[in-house]
């Protein structure tokens, strides 16, 4: 799905007659109902290319490695809130390939500490003028999302959280059991293990189209200058009195003013190309993908306890996952027991899934940090800016990751947003540990 | 076709792993947890904090071959150290805590 919806929307459709070329030209690169009419009339042959496939230039002023999400956001904040337009961003693969297109598209600001939450809710207000901004449809739909509680314990600490939030300006609600169950009627609330006693619900919090973040954002990136290079690996990073000053890849030597990464699962080989070490393993994830059905689920619905979480996309697909497998892993795929133990814990809330056909699933290589939360910062080593360490929840935080990245790398330090997102919070004893599971990534 | 045609080939080692338990013997990962890289190593009670910070925090996390422990909690309960291959999930050798293990080069 993640590679050919890529190649798809990058293919070129060559204009066939000379009208065609017209209408192109009138069209010029704007989306809007009148394009897709007017495309329409044409058998829907004018579409141009949504982004250059540029020659990589022996230099420019900002290199990020990176094609996800984050390094494409950053690109295109870089070139629209800073005016850096001699940026490439140099990708390994194809855009999108990466965790941008295998994630589980939830976005949310549910969080507690305030090194997090107003981030997070910086990303929420991104999100939610979007697409206005890129004029891209990325799909942004806010339909809720639901943590559900089980007991009087976990009421209180997700209580604890919602007013955290509620003090930061973010919305949360407790709901009873009653409210959950006129949203979702069709979870099992009488479990005997775990009976639904309420849930934590925010409104605004919902799913976005993931492909379509990475292609709004390349498109907006493009338009204003910035190279996207695909199939280009970077091999190593060239060092010059302690500064990095540019990167070797398989299609040459390019160098650079500045170099940011932003390579989700791969940080640490990047990392390790300047000779940093960082607190952070590589760990597997996986989704999972019904067979298309009838509208079932309005909302996004997290079983925690039962390490299960689930929500449906526009096509009808049942959308769902759990935890990480739990090992070391640069696989992009996962194992057969922890897909059991997702699928048990799905029957044991929503039975009636047990009724649904798997279609597809797949995993992604998640940048785990020793107390789960990113990095975005400068680093010890000139010229080299670290934007990794997502975890499993990095998709929702696309938008405020780019954001900062780009104030941090035009501005030489960081947004108050980012402030605390740095490699020595762990030296200087001041972890941001959501979950407080300590120094073990596969549990964060 | 016959069913037994029908059935999916697949190999045992690639849909999840199998760890030789040194007291047990093969076994599937789900009676295993995951305990982290074996190669850290505790630095002496009186080191400064820097040797602290590198034991704590600070991983290789290797893409290929990665010396890890993997606790038999459903089995024997004993840590067996393993040498696993990230990228291909593939086992090369398990043994005792105390073992020296053989890690391929890659
Ligand atoms: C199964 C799954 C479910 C998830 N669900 C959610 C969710 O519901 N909500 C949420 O908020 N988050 C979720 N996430 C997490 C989220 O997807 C990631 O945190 C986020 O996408 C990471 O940032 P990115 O988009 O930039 O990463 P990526 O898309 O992985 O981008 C990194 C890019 O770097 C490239 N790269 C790596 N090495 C090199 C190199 N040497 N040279 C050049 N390029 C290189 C890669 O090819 C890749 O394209 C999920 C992840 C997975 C796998
Ligand atoms: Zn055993």
């Amino acid at each position: 799905m993640v590679y050919q919806a890529a190649r798809y929307t990058a293919a070129e459709h060559p204009a066939s007659s000379l009208a065609f070329t017209f209408i192109q030209a009138a069209l010029s690169m704007r989306y809007s109902a009148l394009s897709i009419l007017k495309q329409g009339l044409g058998g829907h042959r004018g579409w141009t290319r949504a982004w250059r496939d540029p020659t990589p230039k022996p230099a420019y002023d900002v290199i990020i490695i990176g094609g996800g999400g984050h390094g494409l956001a950053t690109a295109y904040y870089l070139a629209k809130v800073h005016g850096i337009t001699d940026v490439a961003v140099i990708e390994k693969g194809w855009i999108g390939g990466g965790n941008v297109g295998r994630n589980t598209t939830i976005i949310r600001s549910n969080y507690m500490f305030p090194s997090n939450t107003y981030f997070y809710e910086h990303s929420m207000k991104l999100w939610e003028g979007l697409e206005q901004d890129f004029n891209f449809n990325a799909m942004v739909s806010q339909r809720g999302v639901i943590n559900l509680y089980h007991s009087d314990a976990q009421r209180d600490a997700f209580a604890r959280r919602g007013n955290a939030m509620r003090l930061a300006g973010v919305d949360a609600e407790l709901i009873d059991a009653d409210e959950v169950r006129r949203r979702v009627p069709l979870l099992d609330f009488d479990n005997a293990r775990f009976p639904i006693e309420g849930g934590l619900l925010q409104p605004r919090g919902g799913t976005v189209r993931h492909d379509a973040v990475a292609w709004g954002y390349a498109r907006g990136a493009d338009s204003r200058g910035v190279d996207i290079i695909q199939n280009c690996e970077v091999t190593g990073i060239e060092m010059k009195n302690g500064r990095a000053v540019a990167v070797q890849t398989t299609r040459g030597r390019i160098s650079a003013n500045k170099i940011g990464s932003a390579v989700a699962g791969h940080t640490s080989k990047i990392a390790q190309m300047v000779g940093l070490e960082l607190p952070l393993e590589s760990h597997v994830l996986q989704a999972f993908v019904s067979e298309g059905i009838k509208p079932h689920l309005d909302t996004v619905v997290t079983f925690g306890a039962g390490h299960f979480y689930i929500s449906q996309s526009d096509k009808g697909g049942l959308v769902y996952g759990g935890d990480l497998d739990g090992y070391n892993s640069y696989a992009q795929r996962g194992n057969l027991p922890m897909m059991e133990h997702v699928m048990a814990g799905g029957m044991a809330i929503m039975p009636s899934i047990g009724r649904v056909r798997l279609l597809r699933h797949w995993g992604g290589v998640m940048d785990m940090t020793m107390d789960g939360s990113p990095f975005i910062c400068r680093t010890p080593v000139d010229g080299f800016y670290l934007n990794g360490g997502w975890c499993y929840g990095g998709f929702k935080a696309t938008p405020a990751s780019g954001w900062c990245f780009a104030h941090t790398i035009a501005n030489e330090e960081p947004h108050e947003y980012n402030r605390d997102f740095t490699i020595e919070r762990f030296a200087e004893g001041r972890m941001i540990d959501e979950k407080g599971v300590g120094p073990n990534p596969w549990i964060q | 076709m016959n069913a037994c045609a029908m059935r999916p080939a697949f190999n045992r080692d690639k849909i999840m792993h199998q760890i030789q338990c040194p007291w047990c013997g093969v076994r599937d990962e789900a009676e295993f947890q995951y305990k982290g890289d074996a190669t850290v190593v505790r630095p002496a009670d009186d080191a400064d904090e820097a040797g602290f910070f590198r034991y704590v925090y600070l991983r290789d996390n290797p893409k290929g071959w990665h010396t890890e422990w993997w606790h038999h909690v459903a089995g024997c309960r004993q840590f067996v150290k393993v040498v696993r291959n990230t990228l291909t999930h593939e086992v090369a050798a398990t043994g005792t805590p105390a073992d020296t293990l053989q890690v391929p080069e890659s």
